[in-house]
């Protein structure tokens, strides 16, 4: 029989803690919502029929499996390990973030709720949730920081044609943590027949091991179809790291296989030196933020400090507490690139493989580009496209001097 | 007696006011809702993610921090109160980081020093409990829980359990400084509650009138008012003490007289 200490897969422990990070720090108002949410999500868990409902959905209309694809001209270039890609930018809404929100939207249903809220800071979170409100009919308000409504402007528009409210926050640095902040006022204020669609792999339990359960097909997928097309399984996963549960997703199913590495890619901004950075794990301290105890960015009174990155998708000052978990257990790697590495790493993709890169998964690519030459020609690395890059153009275009 | 014991034991219900600390002239303004007749004071800590706070007391926070405010300076407030105010309870009120970042030993410690007597944490539910709450009552300061519309009877007991110096009825599923709840929801959940517990009960969020107080005043132990004293120290600045005193002044005769006709 496996013990706990056998095993990297068997948290969190039954009060949602993962070693000393994750818990349930909510306002007692929320907490018997908590409450409610985890026991629904185990009745869900144990009915075949949710779990058929959810792999329906995922299957004819998320369109998955996604691709595992071999790199053949990024690998030429990097003259080092193979390098594969799991294809999550081609699922529909263009990120891993729909995955998600297809399990939360059929709980929620399940638990006869009535109105959606979330939040989102690049937008592919709002995006994905708008999108499967539309497709539930359920009304849906998305807040997002004033900041990034302004960054993302596109995926402002795609939001509002589904049929979302897009609501603007300005307080604090109106970005993503502040976007947080406003989605738990509303659900405070309507715990009745709201329910909150959370878009990483954080916040309260039962929410950073129910994200990354539904993100795990990623890393289920593309573990079979490694198996599949090579007859072994890889020997490094790379993924980028918000919140960070696209690289939970992947990382998930192979943590008890020794053999693979895995590493994590934090966005080092304008560099790890500075304070212009959202690497919550190597810049920041333990701390408690929106539900969870986790690795966040902030000072020496326990206020939080503004995260910095090109990416709107990875400028959040916290983590998802498994990653701190992993961490501190050494069992994954944690590395950060900064926006210029990110921004070549976008280029590079573009010009080898003929795919457009969001700027979340092309800090993941940056890494692969340092760690790739350092390997031997035989060896596999499985990184994560979490993300097209139609919404970030404008953003590159601005960086690279371009006007549109 | 604790400090507790006895505001709330006296023949009329308690006014408990809030306002967040280094918003203005802290002292001066904590002097004036002392002298207008405060029995309880629960001074903000600010935080720069307030979740559980509206409009005001989220501006509050903002105002605070941006003049440079610290823990430090947040406990020389507490430890000045306690030297000029011997006799009235001082809670501390705000976000779990802010009082767990150099450890629960370190802030359990200086809630002693500086006279503190009682700590309410928003984001701290008795299920995480160990996070502060043992540290706090080793050093004899309270954990005051928050207990609210959607604590129903079966969850009522955890929070009561650990609970001291008084229970805080949060009388409104939301933020602070909102609407505010139907005076027969209120005494319904502070009889549900009394029921169960001796710790006296005090009703917050969205009380801004002293009618309302009143109301409240009738069938609570206390009744705390944040948001309307916290715009007042944003609005007039240097001149917030004549204006809190006024608001003080009549809140405090609306709730200790409540129950007298």
């Amino acid at each position: 029989m496996n013990t706990p200490l056998n095993s990297f897969r068997n948290l969190p422990d039954e009060r949602g803690h993962f070693g000393q990070f994750g818990g349930r720090y909510v306002a007692e108002t929320l907490m018997p919502l908590v409450l409610d949410l985890e026991r629904e999500y185990r009745a869900a868990q144990a009915d075949p029929a949710f779990q058929a409902e959810f792999d329906d959905l995922l299957e004819h209309y998320v369109g998955r499996p996604s691709p595992l694809y071999f790199a053949p001209r990024l690998t030429e270039e990097l003259g080092g390990a193979q390098v594969w890609f799991k294809r999550d930018e081609l699922n529909h809404t263009g990120a891993h973030k729909i995955n998600n929100c297809i399990g939360q939207i059929l709980l929620a249903i399940r638990m006869g709720k009535t109105r959606i809220i979330a939040e989102t800071g690049a937008g592919q979170h709002g995006v994905a949730t708008a999108t499967v409100c539309a497709r539930f009919g359920l009304p849906c308000v998305i807040y997002m920081g004033a900041e990034d409504v302004k960054r993302q402007s596109p995926n402002v528009f795609r939001m509002k044609l589904l049929g979302a409210e897009v609501v603007p926050v300005t307080s604090g640095g109106a970005t993503l943590k502040d976007a947080m902040n406003e989605g738990l006022r509303d659900w405070v204020a309507n715990v009745h027949d709201t329910f909150y669609i959370i878009g990483t792999a954080a916040g309260p339990h039962p929410y950073p091991e129910m994200v990354r359960n539904f993100q795990s097909v990623i890393g289920k997928e593309a573990r079979a179809q490694m198996l599949d097309r090579t007859g072994r399984l890889p020997d490094l996963l790379v993924a980028a790291i918000g919140g960070g549960s696209n690289a939970l997703g992947l990382f998930h199913p192979f943590l008890d296989d020794p053999t693979v590495k895995m590493l994590g890619v934090e966005a080092a901004g304008h560099g790890l030196d500075g304070d212009e950075h959202a690497a919550s794990l190597l810049g920041g301290t333990p701390g408690v933020l929106h539900g969870n105890r986790t690795y966040l960015l902030q000072d020496e009174d326990g206020q939080i400090t503004e995260g910095h990155s090109i990416s709107a998708g990875l400028d959040y000052p916290g983590i998802g507490p498994e990653h701190a978990w992993l961490k501190e257990s050494g069992r994954v790697d944690y590395t950060a690139v900064t926006d210029e590495e990110a921004l070549d790493a976008f280029q590079l993709l573009c010009a080898t493989e003929g795919i457009i890169p969001a700027l979340e998964p092309s800090h993941a690519i940056a890494a692969v580009k340092k760690v790739a030459p350092t390997m031997p020609k035989d060896s596999i690395i499985l990184a994560n496209l979490c993300g097209r890059g139609d919404k970030d153009i404008f953003t590159v275009a601005e960086r690279l001097g371009v006007e549109l | 007696m604790s400090r507790f014991a006895a505001a709330f034991g006296k023949s009329a219900p308690a006014l408990v006011c809030f306002i967040t600390a280094g918003d203005g002239d802290t002292a001066a303004n904590l002097d004036a809702l002392v002298e207008a007749g405060a029995d309880v004071i629960e001074l903000g800590m600010p935080f720069t993610d307030p979740m559980a706070d509206g409009p005001a007391i989220q501006a509050a926070n903002l105002r605070s921090l941006g003049a440079g405010t610290t823990t430090h300076d947040v406990f020389k407030i507490a430890f000045e109160f306690r030297e000029r105010h011997k006799d009235v309870p001082l809670v501390l009120m705000g976000y779990a980081n802010p009082m767990v970042r150099r450890g629960p030993e370190w802030f359990g410690s200086q809630c002693a020093a500086a006279g503190v007597d009682g700590v309410i944490c928003v984001d701290i539910p008795p299920e995480e409990d160990d996070a502060l709450g043992p540290t706090l009552r080793e050093f004899g300061v309270a954990p005051i829980r928050l207990a609210t519309p959607t604590t129903d009877a079966a969850r009522l007991p955890q929070v009561l359990a650990g609970s001291e110096g008084f229970l805080y009825y949060v009388s409104v599923a939301g933020i602070t400084g909102k609407q505010q709840a139907q005076i027969e929801s209120i005494e319904a959940n502070v009889a549900r509650i009394k029921q169960s517990s001796d710790l006296p009960v005090a009703v917050g969020f969205g009380v801004r009138t002293p009618e309302q107080a009143a109301a409240i005043a009738k069938v609570a132990d206390g009744v705390v008012v944040g948001s309307a004293l916290v715009e007042i120290c944003g609005e007039y600045g240097a001149e917030a003490p004549a204006k809190l005193r006024e608001l003080t002044s009549a809140l405090a005769q609306a709730v200790h007289t409540a129950r007298q006709d």
